[in-house]
């Protein structure tokens, strides 16, 4: 029994930290598409914010002896901001001038790793961006010593899971009980009607693509600061896997926090297998447990896609004339 | 005088409407080409203006070694090019090139490293198993489309990385060489055969995989542009409801346009990989081609031949990259040229309706943007 304890306090802070930017990339991608915008630059706006923010944080581990938190915080900042900014050209792009939304996300799905490799390569002579990588908080100060609750929410945690749970329930509650999310949750289920009414719908979706871009930003660099010390030019797939628990989530926060949950378990799982007693038994590969939210997935598409739960409106232009 | 033969030369512009199209194409090269010089100002001004030429005009450099290697370069891409491009011209975006081509990479080598009993026929059948495996799995985002409704981009999109992680699964579990950690070489027996292009490009990698994309590029522009077959896929394409109105079968063509983008994609897999010297590895990266083919088939307005010329074009900026290291650029540079002429190829629609609107004003004339080879 205690054997098991000690299993399940081990795993879920190793969860915790993968469900909380997963969770955060979803709903940023929830923000983009009710208000009428398909958002798969998720990966390349992570990759972007996740460059820019190590590479900041790199700059003032060097420059200057603030304490590790504090850098975290910032880095997540300006992480956010890359992402605001760089998702920028794909709102222009959807919104402005009408385009396919899926090509201009492809587009900055491409250059964002092209980028930050280029830049990486070209200053360091390297792909990769090194930080000192030590961002884990070992024990919050008293609230480690709560029982239960103390050993799963506060040992080994990182800031950015208290950031992000903040921030989640925040940004929950912006889209569904203020005017603003009325507003956008009505540009993507019916931007007309919305229009009708006096709302602004380019305004409107501008601010869900930018949410959705400063989350995956911020994403990106919780990304580089939890599960590694150096940043690659990638996230290896981390924002298309938001996409895919928004989907599975249904386009609902509360649904987006149990897939995120059931695909951060599955992370967890492909990396550490080999240490618990009953999957070890078993002895599928890794890439069986890394392969199952997108089966999943597609199971739950497959099932449900005819009452689908996506904003109506989600991958159209907006056309005056066509009201 | 002159004036009336600027008139003359706008009014046929405009009476032609593919032209207009093409005017896009070149207008999102041409800013491609001035972000990446933009960018190689910035970090290398010296050096800026000889390394660009490098990209533009570095397949020249060695002669026929550095030409046949630019074709080498371009095959796959021409080919998944191919792929996304038939699917655009039958409504569906395919952004699953890449997992279609993983499989069909994995399927041929499989074949190739096993399989050497077929002697002759070798690389044939490795060639034909990628091509079935990669329709195999596009086939499964068109029974989804036609049968579920589930759009072809989110399940292409899962299907991307399960292709990605069951490649890895598969090489570690079939066909491993646990010493250099990637899968074991194909035999020489599967390898695509050099024919008399080995004399032709002495010295470059170039392989008869060029001829395939040749007969592909033309058996698809006769299949869409000839064929009951294909004015049905495209049909469909437009119009759903219509189609199915006229007397066509609606899913099935859904199915069978994705399969057949599959299947393209999976060649392109099996080419890129039955050649000495490259391996598959177990490492849990999506392949860039997919992607890159999306550019290609947007440059080539969707339609096989453009798709072509716009293959061996990459083909060429890549070999330019290539020599790029020559003046301290990296090769990244060619991935930014080529994402940023995919972020203004996505502007086509708007630039089009611009230009049009701009000839119609100058000479009046009626312009009717060319439907099909745009997306919506």
């Amino acid at each position: 029994m205690s054997q098991t304890l000690g299993i399940v306090y081990f795993l879920f802070p190793l969860v915790l930290a993968s469900m909380v930017p997963l969770a955060l990339v979803a709903l940023g991608a929830l923000f983009s598409e009710r208000s009428g915008v398909i958002n798969i630059a998720l990966e390349g706006i992570m990759v972007m914010g996740g460059f820019v923010g190590v590479m900041s944080i790199r700059y003032i581990e060097m420059a200057t002896t603030l304490p590790p938190q504090l850098i975290a915080f910032l880095g997540l900042l300006i992480g956010a901001f890359a992402g605001f900014a760089f998702s920028f050209f794909h709102a222009y792009a959807s919104i402005n001038m009408k385009s396919n939304q899926i090509i201009s996300a492809t587009a900055l799905n491409l250059f964002a790793p092209a980028i930050a490799v280029f830049v990486a390569r070209t200053i360091f002579l390297s792909r990769r961006v090194v930080i000192s990588g030590n961002y884990l908080i070992r024990e919050v100060p008293i609230l480690s010593e709560i029982p239960i609750i103390g050993n799963l929410f506060f040992t080994r945690a990182y800031l950015s899971t208290y950031l992000g749970i903040v921030i989640f329930i925040v940004l929950t509650i912006v889209l569904y009980k203020t005017r603003l999310g009325l507003r956008i949750r009505s540009c993507g289920e019916n931007p007309h009607a919305a229009d009708s009414l006096g709302v602004n719908i380019y305004r409107i979706r501008y601010i869900g693509v930018l949410i959705s871009g400063a989350l995956a930003g911020m994403g990106g660099v919780i990304f580089v600061l939890s599960f590694a010390t150096r940043f690659d030019g990638t996230v290896v797939g981390f924002g298309f896997l938001a996409l895919a628990v928004l989907i599975f989530g249904q386009w609902h926060p509360l649904k987006i926090l149990y897939a995120a949950f059931f695909f951060a378990a599955m992370r967890v799982v492909a990396s550490t297998y080999s240490g618990i007693p009953v999957l070890q038994d078993i002895r599928l590969p890794a890439e069986v447990y890394r392969m199952l939210p997108y089966v999943a997935t597609l199971v739950v598409l497959a099932f449900v896609s005819k009452k689908s739960q996506a904003p109506r409106a989600a991958g159209e232009p907006y056309d005056v004339g066509k009201r | 005088m002159r004036r009336r033969i600027v008139q003359g030369a706008l009014e046929r512009v405009a009476n032609r409407p593919a032209s207009i199209s093409a005017f896009s194409s070149i207008l999102a090269i041409v800013s491609g080409l001035v972000v990446g010089f933009v960018i190689m100002l910035i970090v290398n001004p010296g050096d800026a203006v000889p390394g660009f030429l490098t990209i533009l005009f570095g397949w020249l450099s060695e002669g026929s070694r550095s030409a046949g290697d630019m074709l080498y370069f371009g095959v796959p891409i021409v080919l998944t090019g191919l792929s996304v491009a038939f699917a655009f011209r039958t409504g569906l975006f395919n952004i699953g090139a890449t997992g279609q081509l993983t499989m069909g990479a994995f399927t041929a080598v499989y074949i190739g490293v096993n399989w050497g009993f077929l002697g002759a026929f070798h690389w044939i059948v490795a060639v034909l198993g990628g091509m079935i495996a990669g329709a195999v799995w596009g086939s499964i985002a068109g029974l989804l489309k036609a049968f579920r409704n589930v759009h072809e981009v989110v399940s292409s999109i899962m299907l991307n990385y399960i292709a990605m992680y069951m490649n890895t699964m598969l090489i570690i579990q079939l066909i491993y060489n646990r010493q250099y950690a990637r899968a074991r070489s194909p035999l020489p027996s599967a390898h695509i055969p050099t024919w008399f292009l080995r004399d032709i490009f002495p010295g470059s990698s170039v392989n008869i995989g060029i001829f395939i994309a040749i007969g592909l590029t033309i058996l698809l522009h006769i299949i869409l542009n000839r064929t009951v077959f294909g004015y049905e896929l495209k049909s469909v394409g437009f119009n759903r409801d219509a189609a199915k109105y006229a007397g066509m079968n609606a899913k099935r063509n859904i199915v069978l346009s994705m399969t057949i983008s599959g299947a393209l994609a999976g060649i392109a897999g099996a080419i890129m990989f039955l050649v000495a010297g490259r391996h598959l590895e177990p490492v849990n990266q999506l392949m860039q081609e997919g992607f890159t083919g999306i550019a290609i088939a947007l440059l080539g307005l969707s339609a096989p031949i453009g798709v072509f010329l716009a293959g061996i074009f990459y083909g060429a900026l890549e070999q330019g990259g290539y020599y790029l290291q020559l003046y301290d650029f990296m090769p990244e540079i060619i991935d930014i040229i080529i994402a940023v002429i995919i972020y203004f190829s996505a502007f086509s629609l708007f630039i089009q309706t611009y230009v049009a609107g701009y000839l119609r004003r100058k000479v009046g004339a009626e312009v009717e943007l060319q439907q099909g080879t745009e997306l919506k």
